[in-house]
This record gives structure tokens, sequence and C-alpha cells, in this order.
């Protein structure tokens, strides 16, 4: 782990009772996810953290519990340092807590989250849809989300597709 | 050396309208910019200098629909875009052609997925597909061509039941 990074660490884990994983340097802080809007407000008055470069998440399917982990990337441009912070959310119902009352640009981050995985975030100011069109069923980056969306058409099945293929009208 | 000192004093060029109106209409044919990806590079270097579109009448890309008569829809189309694709389709006046520039326009080529369309011809009706990823000048203007064979092929009485 970077120097500049273990003292914050140490204090998300006793502040937090977070937990951390490793890997080649990179370290993800797992929090709650009821405690997550108060260690983003904490990390950004107290260590300069002052943007919030990602705001993503992941899908574990089949594990449903927890099946997605959402992942606030913190940079702090003052100190050089980032930090990423991973909230485990169960399969049923998955909502996290809005970030846009921490940090402004979580705006469109958390409707993009609502659009492709379904995860709400509660209370956010305006949850339209941000890239989908408006009649899109399903979560399309879900691992559950089918990937093909329509059968290649090859010679020998030419005529079937063909059949049922929505041609425009004039 | 226009037509008129060619022909001397005759002054009289018999010929069917029908032929004479479809061969004005392919000569003068002014495509509309619908550059949606990498085909629209392709698109730009057939009128650029090198390959010259505007041999054929096609140097003026028009950027508004109620100007010209071909859209060359030259690159993949999301569904989110499809609605304008067709908005702007049906801005255009009569007659108007499509060609369905490279493998996505035409039937979504290598992306089957939930985002695009999977070919043009679900949203406006094509006259003329262009296949390759993306094709090179030379095949969006034997594309052209083909369209050209088809227009002159065209009868008034097809055209009047659009």
């Amino acid at each position: 782990m970077e120097n500049k990074l273990e003292p914050i660490v140490k204090t998300l884990q006793d502040q937090f009772k977070a937990t951390y994983e490793e890997f080649r340097g990179e370290v993800h802080v797992f929090i709650t996810t009821e405690q997550i809007i108060e260690a983003l407000t904490f990390l950004r008055d107290k260590y300069e953290f002052e943007l919030l470069s990602a705001l993503t998440a992941v899908d574990y399917w089949p594990q449903t519990s927890p099946r997605f982990h959402v992942i606030y990337q913190l940079s702090s441009l003052a100190k050089n340092v980032t930090v990423q912070l991973r909230v485990p959310v169960n399969g049923d119902q998955p909502r996290v807590p809005t970030a846009t009352r921490v940090y402004e640009v979580a705006n469109w981050r958390e409707r993009e989250l609502m659009d492709m995985f379904g995860i709400e975030a509660e209370g956010h100011p305006d949850p339209r849809r941000l890239l989908l069109p408006d009649d899109m069923e399903g979560h399309p980056l879900r691992k559950d989300f089918p990937l093909g969306y329509e059968e290649p058409q090859f010679t020998f099945n030419f005529e079937e597709i063909d059949l049922r293929k929505p041609y425009a009208k004039e | 050396m226009g037509v008129e000192q060619k022909l001397g004093n005759m002054g009289i060029v018999t010929a069917k309208l029908e032929d004479v109106v479809n061969w004005s209409r392919t000569n003068a044919m002014w495509p509309m910019l619908f550059g949606l990806a990498c085909c629209a590079i392709e698109m730009m270097s057939a009128q650029a200098a090198h390959y010259d579109m505007s041999r054929f009448g096609m140097e003026l890309m028009r950027a508004s629909p109620r100007q010209s008569d071909l859209m060359i829809v030259a690159g993949r189309l999301s569904r989110k875009m499809a609605p304008v694709l067709r908005r702007l389709y049906d801005q255009m006046p009569e007659p108007k052609w499509v060609i369905a520039m490279g493998d996505c326009a035409s039937c979504g080529g290598v992306f089957n997925n939930y985002a695009l369309v999977q070919g043009v011809d679900e949203i406006v009706p094509v006259d003329v597909f262009v296949a390759g990823c993306p094709p090179r000048p030379e095949a969006l203007i034997h594309g052209v061509m083909t369209l050209y064979e088809k227009v002159k092929g065209e009868k008034f009485k097809d055209l009047a039941v659009k």
C-alpha cells in the first residue's frame, strides 16, 4: 500500500469498521450501505478527496448476497492519492443512498447506475433515465441480461428470420 | 461545346419524359449528411479529391433534410438515435432514396446487442446496401452507381403510389 494511503485506510477501519482488500497496490475499502454517505463526507472534508472520479458497480451474479458492489473512486488532487470505496449490495431490491449531497457529480453517475444496473439511488433529486431509450426493459450491464439481441441471418435461416424481421414501411 | 452547337439548328430532341426526369434526378443527387460512425470517414474521403464523388454530381452534402434526396446512413444506428433518423427521413421531400452504408447500417454488423438497431431497414426503407466494414470509397461510389441504375428504371406510376 502507498504510504499516503495507509493512515487513511487506518482511520476508515477505526471509524467505520471497514475492511479492505489489496491487489497490486490498489486498495478497495469495504463500507456498509448505512455508512457510505458518512464515509464519503468524512473523506471529502478531512482528507481533501475533492473529486469523485468514478461511481459505478460490478455484478457478481449468480452470487446473490452480496450480488453487486457499488464502487466509489475518490481522488485527491491536492495529495495525489486515490482510494476506492466499495459498498456490497444484495440482489433483491438493490439500493444505495444518493451521494449527490456530498458530490454534485454523482447525479448523472447514479442515473447511469439506475439505468444500467437497476441499483436505486435513494433520494436522488432527478431520477430520470440517462442513457437508455425510454421504452427499454431490463438493465443491460447485469450479468443475467441476455447477450445477443437477434439471431444472425445466414443462408439456412434467411427466410425464417426475414419473415419476422420488422421492416420499415414507407 | 454545348449541346446546341453539336445539334446545329435542329433544336429538337425526342425522348421519353420518364427517361429525362430519371436522368436528371440521378446526375444531381444531393445526399444528406448522416455520418454516425467510422463509415463517415470513408464517406468523406469518397467526396474528397482522391475519389471525387462530384464527378457524379454529388459534391454537395446537405446538412438539412429538406434540401436532400438521398440519405447515406453511414455507421451504426443506436436505438436512441433511431427516432431521429426516421424523423429526418420523413422531413426529406419526395422522391427520396436511402443507402445503408457498411455492415452496421445494413444488418447490425459486429454489434449484435441491445443498444443498436439490427439494420436500418427496420427504421427506413433502404434502396441499396453497401457491404464492408467500413466500405472503401470505391464501394460507396459503386453503391451510388447501383442506385442510379435503379432510379433510371423507375416508373412514374410506381412513384405515385408512394
